[in-house]
């Protein structure tokens, strides 16, 4: 899709400052998305991988779809990698995990890749009018319509010979999904990370079991505590 | 500025636009840079008179004000160390990446009406999604290094920033929803007046949750009580152990940018960025549209404004960090997520129901919709009243509330 794009940017000003950052922050991308592919370091792979997510939000950015780049920036770099790293960091035995990849996984990512690319390339090519967008759209963007249609009430007119009634009652209903499923995988999370409850009775009450009379926590605490107080012993 | 070089001075398009670009940049950057310098001595100062020392004296005349200059020469000219077993790229990465993403918060950030590197509709969005980027410098760096107590740091800080986050983001929304936009300039533009106007005193829940963002906020840059990254008794300097020199040095300018930058968010989110608690500026005339210096004038004033303010805030940090003992990290986890958070969002869904209520005001039938006071609180018969004026929040409030949240957190 990137190539796309850029052939058909390039000839459309000579010297176009638009084009150019948006050659910068493309370029930047893709070369930090192949460096993913090739490092073997799981930290430097999510560290390129950072580049690249902060490049295409600063692709967004640059279409003038703020809202969108926010969420990449908030959502990918700082959440899901920091996450990642962390996880990383929680579970490494030796200093710097290294990843050898075998050959066939070579070739499986390729075809995977390959597919991937071919579908967007004949998307991209489908598109007919790859012009810059105007810039009064540039200049006002707003995230109130995303917001209100996500509460249900679009805001912009439907695209002519789309019904009204068909786009009228806006994203609430995908929005309620997504929320209840996000919800469902948070108590599943909670469900399978809760403490154990202990089925093993525990080390101290065998202990003591086996040296003694039982003595119970509650009956060692008070013990203890009325030894503290003067005259509270026996 | 980028229409005043094409048009006055007749610059191609392109060579105005990258001017003001790399002006705006550098004005940034000396925010942050002489921020610093600035507060660096400033919270020597604090720090040894609330330990009862005198800080600092003598380099530079009276009170050693050119200490932390003497301190930035040092660290130039210290040698540039590096483990031996650390991850060398990302080890001289990350303070770059710290340091990038402070800065880059600043670019949404409104100094005044005008005075905004890039006015962003989802502005506040923004600020808060790039100031969530410098846990990553931190992480790398003590991913890198190759040393245990920087490892335990980063592990530490990134647990803590990823649980902050939530409540921040809940207290953050709150004068969004007031506001009815994520626009900076116009979350500040519509608290404008007197200071009854800032969302820090539009109701009692308003009130709670800015505490509770001054709670995340702290957290969420690592200063103490929160600074578990680099708990000094335990980790000998947590994420920074290795570093030294002029890297060292560029965590700080991150630290202490992003400190200035969470206390400039809080000041243009609940009080009212630049707007004064007096509107001076409307009181003898000039207001908008008067005329091209009359604007720029009282915006000069309004950038004092938040300059002030967002000192008052990295000030107040350093009292706090000065004053109270450092939380463990399961108190730390307590405090966010048994307290913050629950907290944040009870008064967020309390502050929507007291919009729903009485929409627009402390009490019902005193006070009228914030913009409708902003054009007539000249003429109004109860704008102007004195007693209608909340109390301003003394500094003594302050550290009572502070220290309350965290004895109860102490089991």
């Amino acid at each position: 899709m990137m190539t796309t794009v850029l052939a058909s940017v390039v000839p459309v000003a000579a010297v176009n400052w638009h084009s150019v950052l948006f050659l910068l922050f493309a370029a930047v991308a893709c070369a930090c998305a192949v460096a993913v592919v090739l490092a073997d370091n799981v930290v430097r792979m999510a560290f390129y991988l950072v580049l690249s997510l902060a490049s295409t939000a600063g692709l967004f950015f640059l279409a003038g779809a703020e809202f969108v780049g926010a969420m990449q920036l908030m959502i990918y770099v700082g959440g899901t990698l920091v996450l990642l790293v962390f996880g990383v960091m929680l579970t490494a035995q030796a200093p710097f995990v290294a990843i050898k990849t075998s050959p066939s996984d070579r070739v499986l990512a390729g075809m995977v890749g390959a597919a991937l690319l071919a579908v967007l390339l004949q998307a991209a090519f489908r598109v007919e009018p790859w012009r810059r967008p105007a810039t009064a759209a540039v200049a006002a963007p707003a995230a109130t319509p995303i917001g209100m249609a996500l509460l249900g009430v679009r805001a912009d007119e439907p695209a002519a010979g789309v019904p009204a009634a068909a786009v009228r009652s806006g994203y609430l209903l995908p929005f309620e999904i997504v929320s209840i499923h996000l919800l469902v995988v948070l108590v599943g999370a909670a469900y399978l990370a809760r403490a154990k409850r202990r089925r093993t009775p525990r080390a101290i009450d065998v202990a003591a079991s086996s040296v003694g009379p039982v003595v119970t926590a509650r009956q060692a605490a008070r013990s203890s505590a009325s030894a503290l107080v003067p005259g509270g012993g026996r | 500025m980028a229409d005043f070089l094409i048009n006055t001075v007749g610059l191609p398009e392109w060579l105005a636009w990258t001017i003001t670009a790399f002006v705006a940049a550098a004005l940034i950057l000396n925010v942050i840079a002489g921020g610093a310098l600035v507060f660096i001595w400033a919270e020597r100062k604090i720090a040894a008179r609330i330990q009862d020392r005198l800080g600092p004296t003598r380099t530079g005349g009276r009170f050693g004000w050119l200490q932390s200059l003497a301190d930035g020469i040092k660290l130039l000219a210290k040698e540039d160390l590096m483990p031996e077993g650390a991850d060398g790229m990302l080890f001289r990465l990350a303070p770059y990446i710290s340091f990038c993403a402070s800065f880059c918060a600043f670019i949404a950030l409104p100094f005044a009406f005008d005075f905004v590197g890039q006015r962003l509709n989802v502005g506040v969005f923004f600020v808060v999604a790039v100031l969530g980027l410098e846990v990553f410098g931190v992480i790398l760096a003590g991913y890198a290094s190759a040393s245990k107590w920087s490892l335990f740091g980063a592990m530490r800080e990134a647990a803590q920033v990823v649980s902050y986050e939530v409540p921040l983001g809940m207290c953050v929304v709150v004068p969004v929803m007031l506001a009815g936009s994520m626009d900076l300039v116009t979350i500040a533009e519509k608290q404008a007046g007197w200071m009854t106007n800032w969302y820090l005193f539009h109701d009692p829940f308003t009130f709670v949750i800015f505490w509770v963002y001054v709670t995340c906020a702290v957290a969420s840059v690592n200063r103490a009580p929160f600074d578990l990254a680099e708990a000094e008794s335990e980790l000998v300097a947590g994420f920074h152990t290795e570093y030294s020199g002029l890297r060292w040095s560029f965590f700080f300018m991150a630290e202490y940018g992003s400190m200035f930058l969470v206390s400039a968010l809080a000041a243009v989110l609940f009080m009212g960025g630049w707007n004064g608690p007096i509107p001076v500026a409307t009181l003898v005339g000039l207001s908008e549209g008067t005329g091209d210096t009359a604007n720029y004038f009282v915006r000069l004033i309004g950038c004092g404004n938040l300059l002030l303010k967002a000192t008052l805030g990295v000030l107040l940090m350093m009292w706090v960090r000065w004053t109270l003992p450092r939380l463990r990290i399961d108190q730390v986890m307590t405090t966010c997520l048994k307290y913050c958070t629950p907290i944040a969002a009870a008064m967020f869904a309390g502050a929507m129901l007291w919009q729903l209520a009485f929409p627009g005001g402390v009490v019902r039938g005193l006070s009228r919709p914030a913009g409708e006071i902003r054009e007539g609180w000249l003429e109004g018969p109860g704008g102007l009243s004195p007693g209608r004026r909340e109390p301003v929040p003394h500094v003594g409030a302050v550290g009572a509330m502070e220290s309350q949240e965290v004895v109860q957190v102490v089991p």
